[in-house]
């Protein structure tokens, strides 16, 4: 355990003397350590210390620090958690702390950069782009080679996380802080101020539904989930006064290029990867007066109309399983076991896909307090992967925009997507010759044609449409 | 009985006249109760057992066996020992009176345990036995850990609080049962002291009933302190008393205090579901601990959990929720007395630490004056008056005279006065009593903290030396996945005594007791780190701790004064 008194050693610049310290480190990066350091003299590294013999990376537990604040020689920076340990690490040089490269929970190799050292207050912001700019800048020590490539690649993984998180702070000052222009006192719980701070919401724009007005943790988390979009009419949110949210398009600055968001960047190779698979389209319109009727009658259970849908889907492909398989490898195909119907979810910044499990053997009112849970953890982002990625079909639904028909992209791994639009009173002949009146929608299926054939689609939907229009079966 | 071995290993020699002074003492007496009592083969057995020499756990034998007599005053008092207050300190005291076959009474004016049993300690460790588990079924990180799989885990409030209260009473009847099985009068009512040697008890405004005794202990414990400004109403604004009955469970709670009370609630509160803020008045949260283990549970027990905190500010005022108003609590500076912010919470608990209970012992008759409501003591627990000389057969223990306020320091000191009053000298050694908090994890302590070392060691001119070690080294604790913690040995590397002793981690207040044990006998670390520790067990964490220190010599030589090198 001597090794742990010894803490103050491990903060040392990128010079030659420094890495001498580290007994296993190759000269060939000696010599690219003192490169740099003659670019920066004045910026100095902080490293990930070397705090147990057994030790190859490190996790922060705390910056105990904030960027920009001065630090003397041997106080208390950061702490460090090591395979034994949580240690505080001290620093022996006086400076600034300009910038931090790992953030709080984040891992790094032995030796490798997690903050820079500013020797004066001017410095700081030539060490934040540094930082910024070459995030993986630091030397990769020989324990870091070595180390799985998780460890080294830790500091890069900062980067994307940081510059978001400025993105989000620019946004931010944008948007009106009505609660603190009035002066007016912010009361909100201790979990919601930690998760504002975590989440980096402004706590001035979030309108509180607690008690007395109060913001909680709920709050913030929507207000995190959508964006900083959320502002208050009312500088000080009275109990009696719903709380009124305004989205923020006024928040978007034109001109700017923004970076895709994770989520962005995944439906964006989704659709990509799309291109790759044979579709074709097969339409049908379907009469709803008695599923509206039906819907209507149990609303007041809690029923959803996107339960009903995806309860009569499911029982539709039932009868079809091959509607509800799927081909990944052009070779073959499955019959999956289950009817998993994924739903699209607009939400802000991007779209997602909960997915009701099961929906063919759940009954529809579990089905709708199901789905009510899913919107509620998509909004606060926190769907779990296997309620977002398990679906074997997909429903969209634009018809409360009064879209009547549209067409949708198949997602890659699934079969087949069904586009519903809008149910509209319609003018329609029967067959005994005389005119009526009918709520009609018109239903659109996007499907794989390597397994999935016109046929197979067209029973398929002439399924649905008499599940549809004689639906008894939907509430069991 | 472990505390009787304590008082052997003081000075031989005056232990062995002492005792022989003792054995002389009680061999008059019992043969007042021969002539008596009818029970005569009980009082020979005695005889014989004091004759075979006072070995601890003889004297336990002989002790029950005379019990159901209870000895006898001398013809001149009803009682050898009246004790004022049945808490843990006097029960403490009454048992070891009994034990030595004193006729003893304890006087009572609300229930048998005292706070802790019933408003304390006992309580509180069966919400924390909830607050622990329910910790533990929620952090699905720990539970996946282990490979279990658990469904939200829920709790119903009602039941909690009967575990809790179910608890008291157990523990409560056991107490009585205690005292009543050793032959102690349980007298019930308040009582006061009308003069030398003389005890009034029953309800308040009533004549009452006189006693006199041979001697009298002062066991009246604390009640919790509310600060000026702070309006209790017992639903919304409450102290730990209320508190402990789990009467609701706030959305969000105000703790003023981050003390061992505080923090206890806080554990408790948070794993119940509440949201919690901390108000303290000093710089730092918890500050009564060592800094450093302070600001690891810190870092533990408050950083992740819903609480956030002030410091450095007093609540001027706290009003009770009223009128569809939630609690308002002012904040003002500590130092500048300036307003500072205002909180809005469903409940305020009050943990600002307990005030002596003191009033109406009738303290004036004997010449006595409360400081801060503190009955002054020697370091015997003598009662001090107003002249500054001790009141002879007068003395007092446990939170009333405010040395250290804890239960098993209050037993001790009853324990240490009861052998004082039987002529063998003794004093409580308040270093080697351990102190924990029974937070997940725990915390506990015994002896100095660091910066009280090093003070100490600079007037006393000596070298300290700290020595740690990591329960993330500890195997059994890696099996419990419980990782997290710290033990910090403080110590004189030049003759190896053990200052102080701080444990943050699992079981940290049963770990504590090898240390305390170690301070209470004069046992140097170059001794102890040869002692066996089973393996894989949480003491390793201790043994590692030991092994970890540098002494400069490498045996104790008993008698001789410690040389530095």
């Amino acid at each position: 355990m001597s090794q742990l008194l010894h803490l103050g050693t491990s903060f040392v610049p990128s010079s030659s003397t420094a890495l001498r310290r580290n007994p296993t480190s190759s000269p060939t990066i000696h010599i690219s350590g003192n490169k740099r350091t003659t670019i920066q003299a004045k910026i100095r590294e902080i490293f990930m210390p070397a705090l147990s013999s057994t030790m190859t990376e490190g996790k922060i537990v705390s910056w105990v620090k904030s960027e920009g604040d001065k630090l003397s020689k041997g106080e208390s920076v950061v702490v460090v958690e090591s395979d034994k340990a949580d240690m505080d690490v001290e620093t022996f040089y006086d400076g600034y702390l300009a910038a931090i490269m790992v953030e709080e929970g984040g891992v790094a190799a032995v030796g490798s950069a997690i903050a820079l050292l500013a020797e004066t207050e001017d410095e700081i912001a030539e060490a934040r782009s540094k930082a910024n700019t070459s995030p993986s800048s630091s030397s990769p020590s020989p324990a870091a080679a070595e180390a799985p490539e998780k460890a080294v690649g830790a500091p890069e993984k900062a980067a994307p996380v940081k510059a978001a998180a400025t993105v989000t702070v620019a946004k931010m000052a944008s948007s009106a802080h009505p609660a603190s222009e009035g002066g007016k006192r912010i009361v909100a719980s201790p979990y919601a101020k930690k998760l504002a701070k975590e989440l980096n919401v402004d706590l001035g724009n979030v309108v509180g539904s607690g008690p007395m007005g109060r913001i909680v943790a709920k709050d913030v988390e929507a207000a995190a989930a959508a964006g900083v979009s959320v502002a208050a009419e009312d500088p000080k949110p009275s109990p009696s006064s719903a709380p009124v949210k305004v989205p923020a398009s006024t928040g978007i600055e034109l001109g700017t290029v923004v970076p895709f968001t994770t989520m962005q960047g995944a439906v964006s190779r989704n659709m990509v990867d799309s291109l790759a698979v044979p579709t074709f389209r097969v339409g049908y319109t379907i009469t709803t007066d008695a599923l509206d009727a039906l819907y209507k009658k149990i609303k007041s259970k809690g029923v959803t109309m996107t339960a009903l849908l995806a309860k009569a889907t499911a029982l539709a492909l039932v009868k079809h399983p091959v509607v509800n398989s799927s081909c990944r490898d052009g070779k073959s195909f499955t019959y999956n076991s289950s009817i998993n119907i994924a739903v699209a979810v607009a939400i802000d910044g991007g779209l997602i896909t909960p997915v009701l499990q099961d929906a063919d053997k759940v009954d529809i009112y579990s089905l709708s307090r199901k789905w009510k849970e899913l919107v509620d953890k998509a909004r606060a982002k926190q769907l779990q992967p296997h309620e977002y990625t398990t679906g074997t079909f997909t429903l969209s639904n634009l018809g409360m925009f009064g879209v009547d028909r549209f067409d949708a992209i198949l997602p890659p791994g699934t079969g087949a997507i069904m586009a519903v639009g809008a149910s509209e009173p319609t003018v329609v002949a029967t067959k005994d010759g005389r005119i009526g009146m009918k709520s009609q929608m018109q239903v659109n299926v996007t499907a794989d044609h390597r397994v999935i054939y016109g046929a197979d689609l067209a029973s398929f939907l002439q399924t649905l449409a008499k599940i549809i229009e004689d639906p008894k079966d939907l509430t069991f | 009985m472990s505390s009787l071995s304590l008082w052997i290993s003081s000075s031989v020699a005056v232990t062995a006249r002492s005792e022989s002074d003792h054995r002389l003492r009680l061999l008059s007496s019992s043969s007042a109760t021969i002539a008596t009592s009818p029970a005569l083969h009980f009082c020979c057995l005695r005889t014989e057992a004091l004759k075979l020499g006072a070995k601890s756990n003889r004297w336990k034998v002989v002790a029950a066996a005379v019990a159901p007599q209870n000895g006898s005053a001398s013809d001149e008092f009803d009682y050898n020992l009246v004790i004022i207050g049945a808490g843990v300190g006097g029960h403490g005291a009454a048992l070891h009176a009994a034990e030595k076959g004193w006729k003893t009474a304890i006087i009572e004016g609300d229930v048998v345990g005292g706070t802790c049993v019933n408003r304390g300690c006992v309580p509180s460790k069966a919400l924390l036995a909830v607050s622990g588990r329910m910790r533990e079924l929620q952090d699905e990180h720990h539970m996946k850990a282990f490979g279990l799989q658990v469904a939200a885990a829920g709790y119903d409030r009602q039941g909690v609080a009967d575990h809790a209260n179910n608890l008291a009473s157990k523990i409560r009847s056991n107490l009585t049962n205690s005292l009543k099985g050793l032959g102690v009068d349980i007298l019930e009512g308040v009582g006061t002291i009308l003069g030398p040697q003389k005890v009034k008890y029953g309800k308040v405004g009533s004549s009452g009933n006189v006693i006199t005794a041979k001697d009298i202990i002062i066991a009246t414990g604390s009640v919790p302190f509310v600060p000026k400004g702070v309006e209790v109403d017992g639903k919304t604004v409450i102290t730990s008393d209320q508190a402990l009955k789990l009467e609701f469970v706030p959305d969000w709670i105000a703790i003023v205090g981050s003390g061992y009370i505080g923090l206890e609630f806080s554990d408790v509160y948070t794993a119940l579901g509440s949201e919690v803020t901390f108000v303290e008045a000093l710089d730092q949260l918890m500050p009564g601990f060592d800094p450093e283990i302070g600001k690891l549970a810190q870092r533990v027990l408050i950083n992740p959990r819903k609480i956030d905190y002030y410091t450095g500010v007093f609540a001027s005022k706290i009003t009770p929720a009223k009128d569809g108003k939630p609690v308002i609590i002012d904040l003002i500076d500590a130092k500048t007395k300036e307003p500072k912010d205002t909180l809005e919470v469903d409940a305020a608990l009050i943990a600002t630490g307990r005030a002596p209970f003191t009033k109406g012992l009738g303290l004036e008759n004997i010449r006595v004056e409360t400081q801060r409501g503190f009955v002054p003591v020697d370091e015997h627990m003598q009662v001090i008056d107003v002249d500054g000389k001790l009141v002879p057969h007068v003395y007092c223990i446990g939170d009333a005279n405010g040395k250290m306020m804890l239960a098993h320091a209050a037993s001790a000191q009853g324990i240490s006065v009861v052998e004082q009053i039987s002529g063998k000298g003794n004093v409580v050694n308040h270093l080697s009593i351990p102190a924990a908090c029974f937070t997940h994890p725990e915390i506990s302590m015994v002896g100095l903290t660091e910066p009280q070392a090093r003070e100490k060691a600079e007037k006393e001119g000596f070298e300290v030396s700290v020595a740690k070690t990591s329960f993330k080294a500890n195997t059994k604790a890696l099996a419990e996945n419980e990782g997290e913690g710290l033990a910090k040995l403080i110590y004189r590397p030049d003759n190896g005594e053990i200052l102080g002793v701080h444990i943050f981690g699992l079981h940290a207040a049963d770990l504590i007791h090898e240390a305390s044990n170690a301070i209470a006998l004069g046992t140097r670390i170059q001794d102890i780190k040869f002692a066996v520790h089973a393996h894989p067990t949480l003491s390793e964490v201790l043994d590692e701790l030991f092994k970890s220190a540098k002494v400069k010599i490498n045996t104790s030589s008993p008698g001789v004064a410690p040389v530095t090198v």
